[in-house]
C-alpha cells in the first residue's frame, strides 16, 4: 500500500517528538527522578561524606586520592544503569500493563520511532545525570577533573555504548517482570546486586577472584572499569585484573552485550501479548 | 486509497475466534458497516463484542473466517492504514503526566490530518482542565481524554468501545452530540454499549452478539423483527396472571373490560431493552439446553 511508504518520513520526526515527550514526562515522575536519576548523586555524597578521612590511594605525584575522587567513576557507571536498563525496563513494563502501548499501539507511531524516543529519553537523561555527577564532585568535593583530551573522548565512548546498551538490554528485560506492579520488585535487585559486585559501591580489586569473575560477565564491571581509566590516576591501572585499564575489553564486553540485548529486544518486544 | 465510497468500511465473514485454553469465542460472525454508517455492537458480557471490536481494531488475530476494515486484512494493517482509523479503548490506567492540551498535541502531531487539538478539547468538555495532568482528572474526565485520543487524527472508521463508561448523565448526552456531529461529518461509527438508549440514540444498525454467535442484525428500530414489537396486554384474572400479544391493545382491554375492570391491566410496548433481553435469553436458553 502506497500510504504506508509515505508515512516513512515521518519515522524519524515522530521520533523527535517522542523524545521531548519522554523527557517531559520522565521528569514529572518524581520516584522514577529519585530512584534513576537522583540516587548515583545521593550514594556520591553518602560516601565522600562517611569516607572523608580516608585515603583511597595516591597518585604518581603522591597526593591522595579522597572517597569522592575514588567513588566518581563508579557512580557514574551506576548511573549509566539506573538510567538505562532500569529506567527503560521498569518504564515499558508498567506502559504495558497500564495500557499505554496499547494505545500507541493503535496510532500510526512506528514501533522504531518509539524506540527512538526512548533511547533520546535515556541518552538526555543519562548526560545531564553524569553531568551533574561530575559536578558535584568538583564543586562539592574539589575532586580534580582530567585535563587530557584522550581522557574525555575515553568517557564519551564508553557513556555512549554504556547508555545504548543498558537501554537496549531494558527494553529486552521489560518482558521479563509479569506485571507493572512487579516490576520494581524484579528489576531494583538485579541492578543493586550488579552495582554491588561490580565495583561501584566496593573496591573491585578487594573482592574475592570467583566473584571478580562472575561480575566480568555482566556489563557493569566494564563500564565501571572504563571510566576508572578516565577519572583515576594511572597510578591505580596496576590493581586492575591482569594489571591494566583493557579498554579493548570494555568495548568488546559492552559490544556483545549490545548484540545480545538488540537480539533479545527485537525478538520479545511486543506493543501487546496479543493473545493474553 | 484503494477503497471505494460504495465497499463496506468493515465487512466480517464467517468469523472465528478460539482461544488457546479451547474456548470459543466467536463461532461465524458476519456482518457488514457501509460508509457513514454508526454500527452498535450489543451483547452481554463474555458474548464476544470486544474480541470482534479488537480483531477489527489488529489486536487480536482471528483463527478463522474474513475481516476486512477500510479494505485492508486488519491483521496486517500498516501504519497508513493505522492513520485512518481512531480507536477508543475500554478504559484503561493510564497515568499520563502530561497535561491534556500536550497529550493531544503530541498524538496529533503522528497524524497526516489531524484535528484542531483546541476543537477536540472543547468538542469532549475539557476546556477548563486543557492545563491539568491527565492523571490529576477524575475517572470519567480521563474517559474524556480517551474519545478525544480517539479523534484527534480525523479518522475514517471511529471504535469506540463502552465509550461512555463512568459518564455521568450530562456528560453522556455531549458525548451523544459529539458522537452526532461526527457522524455528521461522514465518520463510520463501531458502537459497542452496554447502554440501549446509547445505542438507540447514535446507532443507524445493530448487532446482537450472544454466545459468540450474531443473533440479530437489523436498523435500530426493527430488531427482533415486527413480532418482537408486538405489544403486549397483562393482566390478572381470579388470582392467575395473563398475557397476550395483539397488534390491537385497545380493542383487547375493552372486551376485557366489558365484564368489569381487569386487575392490574397494563399495555407493554417493548422498548428496545426489552427485545434486546427477550433475544439474549432465548440464545441462553438454547445454549443450555445443547450443555
Amino acid at each position: 500500500m502506497s500510504t504506508g511508504s509515505a508515512m516513512n518520513p515521518r519515522i524519524v520526526s515522530n521520533g523527535f517528538s517522542r523524545i521531548r515527550y519522554e523527557v517531559i514526562t520522565y521528569f514529572r515522575q518524581g520516584d522514577s527522578v529519585f530512584f534513576t536519576f537522583l540516587f548515583p548523586v545521593v550514594m556520591l555524597t553518602i560516601f565522600s561524606v562517611a569516607f572523608s578521612e580516608e585515603t583511597f590511594g595516591r597518585d604518581a605525584a603522591g597526593v591522595t586520592v579522597t572517597a569522592a575522587a575514588y567513588y566518581l567513576p563508579g557512580m557514574l557507571a551506576a548511573g549509566v544503569l539506573l538510567s538505562g536498563l532500569q529506567n527503560m525496563s521498569i518504564d515499558i513494563a508498567m506502559e504495558k500493563s497500564d495500557g499505554t502501548l496499547k494505545r500507541l499501539a493503535g496510532t500510526p507511531l512506528s514501533p522504531i520511532s518509539f524506540f527512538i524516543g526512548k533511547i533520546g529519553q535515556v541518552l538526555v537523561t543519562g548526560l545531564a545525570q553524569a553531568t551533574l555527577l561530575i559536578l558535584v564532585a568538583r564543586l562539592a568535593f574539589g575532586v580534580d577533573l582530567p585535563t587530557e583530551p584522550t581522557s574525555w573522548l575515553t568517557f564519551a565512548w564508553v557513556f555512549l555504548l554504556g547508555v545504548t546498551t543498558c537501554a537496549i538490554l531494558g527494553i529486552g528485560l521489560s518482558g521479563l517482570p509479569r506485571s507493572g506492579k512487579s516490576a520494581t520488585a524484579v528489576i531494583i535487585p538485579i541492578v543493586l546486586v550488579l552495582q554491588f559486585i561490580s565495583g561501584v559501591y566496593l573496591v573491585f580489586a578487594n573482592l574475592p577472584d570467583w566473584l571478580q569473575n562472575v561480575a566480568s560477565l555482566f556489563p557493569l564491571k566494564w563500564l565501571a572499569q572504563g571510566m576508572r581509566s578516565v577519572f583515576l590516576p594511572s597510578t591505580f591501572e596496576s590493581v586492575e585484573v591482569g594489571g591494566e585499564w583493557n579498554l579493548a575489553g570494555v568495548a568488546i564486553a559492552t559490544g556483545i552485550w549490545l548484540v545480545i540485548g538488540l537480539i533479545v529486544a527485537r525478538l520479545t518486544f511486543r506493543w501487546i501479548r496479543k493473545d493474553s | 486509497m484503494n477503497t471505494t465510497n460504495r465497499e463496506p468500511v468493515v465487512e466480517v465473514v464467517d468469523l472465528r475466534k478460539t482461544y488457546r485454553g479451547g474456548f470459543e469465542a466467536l463461532k461465524g460472525i458476519d456482518f457488514s458497516i457501509a460508509r457513514g454508517e454508526t454500527f452498535a455492537l450489543l451483547g452481554p458480557n463474555g458474548a464476544g463484542k470486544s474480541t470482534t471490536i479488537e480483531i477489527l481494531e489488529g489486536y487480536r488475530d482471528r483463527t478463522g473466517g474474513d475481516a476486512r476494515v477500510l479494505g485492508v486484512d486488519p491483521q496486517h494493517g500498516d501504519l497508513g492504514w493505522k492513520n485512518r482509523v481512531g480507536i477508543v479503548l475500554q478504559s484503561s490506567g493510564e497515568q499520563a503526566n502530561a497535561t491534556v492540551r500536550e497529550q493531544l498535541t503530541h498524538f496529533a502531531r503522528l497524524y497526516t490530518n489531524p484535528r484542531s487539538v483546541d476543537e477536540v478539547i472543547t468538542a469532549v468538555g475539557l476546556d477548563d482542565k486543557a492545563g491539568t495532568r491527565i492523571k490529576k482528572l477524575s475517572g470519567g474526565q480521563r474517559r474524556r481524554v480517551d474519545v478525544a485520543l480517539g479523534i484527534i487524527g480525523n479518522p475514517e472508521l471511529l471504535f469506540l468501545d463502552e465509550p461512555t463508561t463512568g459518564f455521568d448523565p450530562e456528560a453522556r448526552r455531549q458525548f451523544w452530540d459529539l458522537t452526532r456531529s461526527l457522524k455528521r461529518e461522514g465518520t463510520t461509527i463501531l458502537l459497542t454499549t452496554h447502554y440501549l438508549d446509547e445505542a438507540a440514540q447514535l446507532g443507524d444498525r445493530a448487532g446482537i452478539i450472544a454466545g459468540g454467535r450474531v443473533v440479530a442484525l437489523a436498523a435500530i428500530d426493527e430488531l427482533g423483527g415486527a413480532e418482537a414489537r408486538v405489544p403486549i396486554v397483562r393482566w390478572v384474572a381470579q388470582g392467575i396472571p395473563h398475557e397476550q400479544r395483539t397488534d390491537r391493545p385497545g380493542e383487547l382491554v375493552a372486551r376485557l373490560s366489558a365484564s368489569g375492570e381487569p386487575e392490574k391491566l397494563e399495555v407493554i410496548r417493548p422498548a428496545l431493552e426489552d427485545i434486546y433481553l427477550t433475544l439474549v435469553d432465548a440464545e441462553r436458553a438454547a445454549q443450555g439446553v445443547l450443555a
